[in-house]
C-alpha cells in the first residue's frame, strides 16, 4: 500500500450518488448547443434535395455573382452562376462523409490493434508497434497529395487513407488504457475464473476503453473535416464535388468582389469544427469527471489556526490540538485530524501507531509543512523548539527543512527522481541546506553513503534509482535525510515497503544514527513489532485523534484504551500454530507428508 | 501414499530480459512442492524470491520453461486455453490487493456470478449461489447489488474469497491475501479463511512474506529464497525451529510486538548476521 | 548511448526505405495514366510502348524500385518527366520554404507550450485559466480559416506584413522573417493548443508524485523542483505528442502555403501529382520522409538523453 489515502473515506465510503454520464451530458448546455448545431447541419445535409432549388453544379449565366436574396438564390450565386445555398448544403454531406470515413477507419484500425497490442504484449505488440511506427513515418497530408495519381483526388479514397494516418493516435490511446486494465488483478482473476480472451476484452477492457474512444471521436471528426476542407482548398479532388474547402478557395479569390461568398462556407466550416471540439470537451467532462486540477507548488496548507499557548516546556517538537480538514467532493470541509496533541523530546524515538486512515501520515506531513494545497489546518499549533510552524510561509519552512526537520518516506523507489543519478540527488540535497561547493558536497555525499552501509558508494553515486534495490534506495534516502544532522527526523513507515530482513537492518541503521547524532525520531508505523523494536514512547491514533500514549513498556504491558487493547489482541501470536490435520473429504485419500 | 492434489516438480520459470537482446532472467530454478487434498501449504519468502511466480504458474498465468505441474494426477504444465478454462472449476485464486482485484465497474453480484455463468450455470442458479457465498464469507445480503468501492479493504477481500469459492474448487492459490489489510481486519480474514478451509476441505497454496500469518493457517510450510525452496516441513517445526540458515534469519528478522522479547531477538539476529548464507542452489535443508 | 543512437538511425533508415517502397508500389497502379499524360491522349500504341520501355515500366516492380533507390543512394533523383529539370534541384528549391515555416513553428510551439504548460501546472490560478483558454480556442478553428483571417487583418487591411510571397533567408533575413511570420503564427496557434494542454496535464501528474514532496522536505528550492526535476520527467509523453504534432504541422503548412502563395512543397506536390510526374513525386516523398525520420530521430535522442530508462530499449 502506498501512503495513507489523503482523504479518509476509502474505507466504507458511502455510495457516491450514481449519475449516469448521459444525464450529466444532457445537463451540460455546451453539449446541448453544440450537439444541436451539428444535428441541424446533418439533417439539412440529408434533406439537401428538398431544401435547395438547384443542384450544386447547376450553373446559370444570369446567376453569376448574384446578390443575396435573388429569387431562387437565397444566398446569391457564385462566379460560375451556381446557387451558393445549394452548394453549402451539399457541402455538408461531403464533410459528414469525410468525417465518417476518416474517423471510422482510424477508430476501426486503432481500436482493434490497440486492444490486441495492449492485451497481448510481447511479439504481437512489438509487430503492431512497428507497423504504426511505419505509418507515422509517412509524411502525413503530403502523402494524400502525392497519391493523387492513384486516388484521382476522390475525397472518399483520400479520407480512407487519412483514416489510416490518424490511426496511430487512436492506437496509442487504446493501447495505453488496455495495458493499464491488463495490469489490474481483476483481469487475472477473470482469466483464472475461466473467461475467454474475447469475453475478457468485451466485459472488462471495452467498458474502460469506450469513454476515451468516444471522446477522441469528436476530435478526430473535427480534424477529418478540416483536412478535407484544406485539401479541397488546395484543389485536390473533383471540382464537381461541392465542399467547404473549394467554396472557400473561390471565395478567397473573390474576396474583394463579394466577401460574403467567402464568409458563408467559412462560417459553416468554423462552426462545425468548433462544435466538435467543444462537444469533445463536454464529453470528456461527462465521461471522465473532474480533470486533475493544478495547484501551486510550495503553497502551504491554508491555516485558519489560532496558535495556542502550550506549556510543553522542554519538548523539542510539540503538537497541540491539531485539526486538519480536506474539502470533500462537494467542497465541504471534511475533518481528517480532530485535535492531535503529542510531544517529542530531544533524542527520543516516538512511535505514532494506527491503522490506515487514522491520520498518522497527515500529522507527519503537517509537521513538515508538505500537506497538499487543498488541506486546511483549522486549528492548533506545531512548535519546534518553541517556534510556531503553523502558518509559516514556504520560505520560512524551507529554511527549516533538511536542516532542523528531515523526512524518510515509506516507498523508497517513488521518492527518488527516476531521471537523476543517486549522486546528483544526494548532492543537491546537501547543497540546498549548506553552503558547500559542488566538490565538497560530493565528498560529503560519498562519506554519507558509506556511513549508511552502502558497499560501493562511488559506484552507487553514478547509478539511477531503477538500478538499485529497494533496501539500498531506502539507505540513500536516509543518508540524504541526515545529511545536515537534523534535530528531528520524521520517518513515515520507513520499513513497510521492505522485506523483514532489510527492515531489521534499516531499523538498526536508524538506531545507530540516532545514537550518533542525538536526533529525535517521530516514527509513523502500523507495525507493533517495529514500535517494540525501536521506540521509547508511543502514541496510538484512531480517527484523527491520539487515544493513548505512554512509554512503550507501559502501553504494551497495560493498555488502557479499548482500541489499543483491540489492536494488541489482533497481533498474531508467535506461539499459535495450526494443529488440526488436513481436511479429508469423501474418500480416504490422505494428504502427504504430515504426520 | 496417495497422489497429492497438486504436485510441482523441478519447476523453472524464465522472464524475457528487459531491453535490447537481453538475456532471459530465470526466477525459479527448479522448485518442487506438493499439496494434499484439504491441506494448507504455506509458502514463505521475501520479495523477488519467486513465491508469487509459483502461484501464477499453477494458475496458468505464466508459462513454465521447465519442470512439471500435476493437478489431480493430470499434467497441466502446458495445458491449452480450453483445458485451462475447464480447470478454472478446480483451481481458484485470492490476490493480495483487494482494490485492484475487483472490477470497480461491476456490482459484487456480477463479480461473483461471472465464474459461475462461464461454467454454464443459469442466471437463476448463479443468483442463489451468490446468496450462499455471501453468507459463507459473512457479508450482508444486500452486498450483491453494491459496487466494490462501497466496501472497506477487509470486506472487499471477503468478496474476493467468495469469488474464489464460487465454483467449489479443490485448490485456492492465496497470494498474500491478508498483507494489504489492517491489523484488526487481518486477524478476522485469516480466521475466516481457516474456517472455510475446515468446512469445505479446499486445499490452499498460501503465499506470504509473513511467518506469523503462515504459521497460523498452514499445515506444512516451505521456505523459498532466490528461486529455490530451501526448507519444507510441518508448520510448527519450520516456523519455530528452522534448520536452514536463511529460514533462521527470516524468523529472527521479524520484530516481536513485545519490547522485552524483541530486545532478546535482536541480539539473536545480530549473532546470526555474522554468519554468511550458503549458496542456495541445491542446498535444501534435510527434509523432516 | 552510442549503440542506442546507431539502432535508432538504422531503424529510421529501414522505415524510410519501406515508406518510399510502399509509395512507389501504390503509384505503380497509375503508371499507365502517366504515360498518357506525357504523350497526350492521341498517342499511338507504338509510341506508348516505346515510352513504357524508355521509362522501364515493363520491368518487374522490384527492379524498377531498386534501380530508383540505387540512383537515390548515388545522389541521382532523376529528372522531371515534363520539365526535364533535375528532381534534386527542383525539390530542394521548394524545401527551404516549407522547412522554414515548419521548423520555426515547431521550435516556437515547443518553447511556448512548455512555458505555458509548466506555469499553468505549477502556479495554478490565473495562468492556469489562461493556458486552458488558449488550448481550447486554438483548437476550435481549422488552420485554413485562421490563416485567411490573419492574412486579411494584418497583411491586406493593416498592411503590417507581406500578404504573399517568400524571401529566402540568405537574401534578406528580415524580409524572410516577415514573410513567414503569419504562416508560422497560424501553425503555432494550433501547435500550442495541443502541446500546452499535454505539458500541463503531465506536469500536474508529476508534481503530485512522492519524489516532489521528498525534494521539498530536503529544502530544495521550488524552481529546481519544477524546472529541473518535474519537467524532465514530464518530457517523455510530451515528446510523443511532439512527433505527432510535427506531422500535423507539415500537413498544415502545405495547405496554408497556398493562402500566402508561398512556393513551397504544397503547391509543388499538388502540381506534380496532377501531372503524374513520378520522379518528382518520389523525390518529394524521399525528402519529406527523411525530414520525418530526422525529426523523430531527434525526438528519440532527446528522450534517451532525458530519460535514463529509455536508453536500454
Amino acid at each position: 500500500m502506498s501512503s495513507e489515502p489523503a482523504l479518509i473515506g476509502t474505507e466504507a465510503a458511502p455510495a457516491a450518488p450514481k449519475r449516469s454520464a448521459l444525464r450529466r451530458l444532457i445537463r451540460d448546455p455546451q453539449a446541448d448547443i453544440t450537439a444541436g448545431l451539428l444535428l441541424v447541419f446533418v439533417i439539412l445535409g440529408l434533406l439537401a434535395p428538398w431544401v435547395t432549388g438547384h443542384g450544386p453544379n447547376e450553373a446559370v449565366l444570369s446567376a453569376v455573382n448574384a446578390p443575396v436574396g435573388t429569387p431562387g438564390y437565397p444566398l446569391g450565386g457564385d462566379q460560375n452562376g451556381r446557387d451558393i445555398w445549394a452548394r453549402l448544403i451539399y457541402s455538408i454531406n461531403t464533410s459528414v462523409l469525410s468525417a465518417l470515413i476518416g474517423t471510422g477507419v482510424a477508430i476501426a484500425v486503432g481500436l482493434s490493434c490497440g486492444l490486441i497490442g495492449g492485451y497481448f504484449g510481447g511479439r504481437v505488440r512489438g509487430a503492431i508497434e512497428w507497423v504504426f511506427n511505419l505509418i507515422m513515418t509517412f509524411p502525413g497530408i503530403l502523402l494524400l497529395i502525392v497519391l493523387m495519381p492513384l486516388t484521382r483526388g476522390d475525397f472518399r479514397v483520400t479520407m480512407l487513407i487519412f483514416g489510416v494516418l490518424l490511426a496511430p493516435g487512436t492506437y496509442r490511446l487504446v493501447r495505453n488504457v488496455t495495458v493499464g486494465v491488463r495490469n489490474e488483478l481483476y483481469v487475472d482473476a477473470a482469466r483464472v475464473a475461466g473467461l475467454s480472451t474475447l469475453r475478457i476484452l468485451g466485459r472488462h477492457v471495452m467498458p474502460v476503453v469506450r469513454g476515451p474512444v468516444i471522446i477522441s471521436t469528436a476530435f478526430l471528426m473535427g480534424s477529418a473535416i478540416s483536412v478535407q476542407a484544406g485539401l479541397a482548398f488546395l484543389g485536390v479532388g473533383s471540382s464537381d464535388v461541392p465542399s467547404f474547402g473549394a467554396m472557400i478557395s473561390y471565395g478567397f479569390l473573390n474576396l474583394y468582389v463579394d466577401p460574403l461568398q467567402f464568409v458563408w462556407p467559412a462560417l459553416l466550416l468554423g462552426v462545425s469544427t468548433a462544435s466538435l471540439v467543444l462537444l469533445g470537451n463536454s464529453l470528456r467532462d461527462a465521461l471522465e469527471g473532474a480533470r486533475p486540477k493544478a495547484s501551486k507548488v510550495g503553497a502551504t496548507a491554508r491555516a485558519k489556526a489560532v496558535p495556542r499557548s502550550g506549556d510543553d516546556a522542554g519538548a523539542l517538537l510539540s503538537i497541540r490540538d491539531l485539526r486538519l480538514s480536506y474539502p470533500d467532493p462537494g467542497g465541504e470541509p471534511k475533518p481528517v485530524l480532530n485535535g492531535v496533541s503529542v510531544t517529542l523530546n530531544a533524542g527520543e524515538t516516538l512511535g505514532l501507531v494506527g491503522e490506515s486512515g487514522s491520520g498518522k501520515t497527515q500529522t507527519a506531513f503537517a509537521v513538515l509543512g508538505v500537506l497538499p494545497a487543498e488541506a486546511t489546518v483549522t486549528e492548533g499549533s506545531i512548535r519546534l523548539d518553541g517556534r510556531e510552524l503553523v502558518g509559516l510561509p514556504e520560505r520560512g519552512l524551507r529554511a527549516l527543512r533538511g536542516r532542523e526537520i528531515a523526512y524518510v518516506p515509506q516507498e523508497p523507489m517513488s521518492n527518488l527522481d527516476p531521471s537523476f543519478t543517486i549522486g546528483a540527488q544526494v548532492v543537491e540535497g546537501i547543497r540546498a541546506t549548506t553552503a558547500m561547493s559542488r566538490s565538497a558536497a560530493r565528498a560529503r555525499a560519498l562519506e554519507l553513503l558509506g556511513h549508511v552501509g552502502i558497499a560501493d558508494p562511488r559506484r552507487t553515486m553514478g547509478l539511477y534509482p531503477h538500478q538499485i534495490s529497494g533496501g539500498m534506495a531506502q539507505r540513500v534516502l536516509i543518508a540524504s535525510a541526515v545529511a545536515s544532522r537534523p534535530r528531528v527526523l520524521i520517518a513515515d513507515e520507513p520499513t513497510t515497503a521492505l522485506d523483514v530482513t532489510i527492515q531489521a537492518e534499516i531499523l538498526d541503521l536508524l538506531r545507530e544514527l540516532q545514537r550518533e547524532m542525538g536526533m529525535a525520531i517521530l516514527l509513523v508505523t502500523h507495525n507493533f513489532g517495529v514500535v517494540a523494536d525501536i521506540c521509547d514512547r508511543m502514541a496510538v491514533m484512531q480517527d484523527g485523534r491520539i487515544v493513548e500514549s505512554g512509554t512503550v513498556l507501559d502501553v504494551f504491558r497495560e493498555p488502557r484504551h479499548p482500541y489499543t487493547k483491540k489492536l494488541l489482541a489482533s497481533i498474531l501470536d508467535e506461539s499459535v500454530v495450526r494443529e488440526d490435520p488436513p481436511v479429508l473429504i469423501g474418500d480416504t485419500t490422505r494428504g502427504p507428508g504430515h504426520g | 501414499m496417495a497422489e497429492p492434489l497438486l504436485q510441482v516438480e523441478k519447476l523453472r520459470v524464465q522472464f524475457p530480459g528487459r531491453g535490447f537482446r537481453a538475456k532471459p532472467h530465470e526466477v525459479l530454478h527448479g522448485v518442487s512442492l506438493a499439496i494434499g487434498q484439504g491441506e494448507v501449504l504455506g509458502l514463505v519468502g521475501e520479495s523477488g524470491s519467486g513465491k508469487t511466480t509459483i502461484g501464477r504458474a499453477v494458475l496458468g498465468l505464466v508459462k513454465p520453461s521447465g519442470g512439471a505441474i500435476r493437478f489431480d494426477g493430470e499434467d497441466i504444465t502446458h495445458a491449452g486455453a480450453r483445458r485451462r478454462r475447464e480447470l478454472a472449476r478446480h483451481i481458484q485464486v485470492v490476490f493480495q490487493d483487494p482494490y485492484s482485484s475487483l472490477n470497480p465497474a461491476l456490482t459484487v453480484g456480477d463479480i461473483l456470478s461471472e465464474p459461475l455463468i462461464v461454467q454454464g450455470a443459469s442466471p437463476r442458479d448463479a443468483r442463489a449461489r451468490v446468496r450462499g457465498l455471501l453468507e459463507q464469507v459473512e457479508l450482508p445480503k444486500d452486498t450483491a447489488d453494491r459496487l466494490p468501492r462501497e466496501f472497506s479493504g477487509g470486506q472487499r477481500q471477503r468478496v474476493a474469497i467468495a469469488r474464489a469459492l464460487a465454483p467449489r474448487p479443490k485448490l485456492i492459490v492465496c497470494d498474500e491475501p491478508v498483507s494489504a489489510l489492517d491489523l484488526s481486519t487481518q486477524a478476522l480474514v485469516l480466521k475466516l479463511l481457516i474456517d472455510i478451509q475446515q468446512e469445505t476441505g479446499v486445499a490452499f497454496l498460501f503465499i506470504s512474506h509473513d511467518l506469523a500469518v503462515v504459521r497460523h493457517i498452514s499445515h506444512r510450510v516451505s521456505v523459498i529464497y532466490t528461486g529455490n525452496i530451501v526448507e519444507t516441513g510441518p508448520a510448527a517445526a519450520v516456523t519455530s525451529d528452522p534448520r536452514h540458515p536463511y529460514s533462521k534469519r527470516l524468523l529472527v528478522a521479524a520484530p516481536l510486538a513485545d519490547p522485552v522479547e524483541q530486545r532478546r531477538r535482536r541480539e539473536e539476529r545480530k549473532r546470526l548476521a555474522g554468519q554468511d548464507l550458503p549458496e542456495t542452489r541445491g542446498t535444501q535443508a534435510p527434509s523432516r | 548511448m552510442v549503440s542506442y543512437i546507431l539502432r535508432r538511425v538504422a531503424t529510421g533508415l529501414v522505415l524510410a526505405v519501406l515508406v518510399t517502397f510502399i509509395t512507389f508500389w501504390l503509384l505503380s497502379f497509375s503508371f499507365d495514366g502517366v504515360v498518357t499524360n506525357v504523350l497526350g491522349p492521341a498517342a499511338s500504341p507504338d509510341a506508348v510502348e516505346a515510352m513504357r520501355e524508355q521509362l522501364g515500366l515493363n520491368r518487374p516492380l522490384f527492379a524498377q524500385y531498386f534501380e530508383w533507390l540505387g540512383g537515390v543512394l548515388r545522389g541521382d533523383f532523376g529528372v522531371s518527366l515534363f520539365t526535364s529539370e533535375p528532381v534534386a534541384t527542383a525539390v530542394s528549391a521548394r524545401l527551404g520554404v516549407t522547412l522554414s515555416i515548419v521548423l520555426v513553428a515547431l521550435v516556437l510551439s515547443v518553447v511556448v507550450s512548455v512555458l505555458l504548460g509548466v506555469l499553468a501546472a505549477s502556479r495554478a490560478g490565473a495562468v492556469d485559466r489562461l493556458a486552458q483558454g488558449v488550448s481550447l480556442t486554438g483548437l476550435l478553428l481549422p488552420n485554413l480559416l485562421i490563416a485567411i483571417v490573419l492574412v486579411v487583418v494584418f497583411a491586406i487591411n493593416a498592411r503590417l506584413l507581406p500578404a504573399t510571397g517568400y524571401t529566402p533567408f540568405g537574401e534578406d533575413p528580415v524580409r524572410w522573417a516577415a514573410s513567414i511570420t503569419i504562416p508560422v503564427t497560424v501553425l503555432v496557434i494550433n501547435g500550442v493548443a495541443n502541446m500546452a494542454a499535454q505539458v500541463r496535464g503531465t506536469m500536474i501528474g508529476e508534481l503530485r508524485k512522492d519524489y516532489v514532496r521528498t525534494l521539498r522536505t530536503r529544502g530544495v528550492p521550488t524552481w529546481s523542483i519544477v524546472y529541473k526535476h518535474a519537467l524532465r520527467n514530464a518530457a517523455a509523453p510530451a515528446l510523443v505528442v511532439l512527433s505527432l504534432e510535427f506531422l500535423a504541422m507539415l500537413g498544415g503548412a502545405l495547405i496554408i502555403e497556398n493562402v500566402f502563395a508561398l512556393p513551397g512543397f504544397g503547391s509543388f506536390a499538388f502540381n506534380s501529382s496532377i501531372q503524374g510526374d513520378i520522379p518528382v513525386i518520389m523525390g518529394i516523398t524521399v525528402f519529406s520522409v527523411m525530414l520525418v525520420v530526422g525529426v523523430n530521430l531527434l525526438i528519440d535522442l532527446v528522450n534517451g538523453w532525458l530519460n535514463p530508462k529509455a536508453r536500454i530499449y
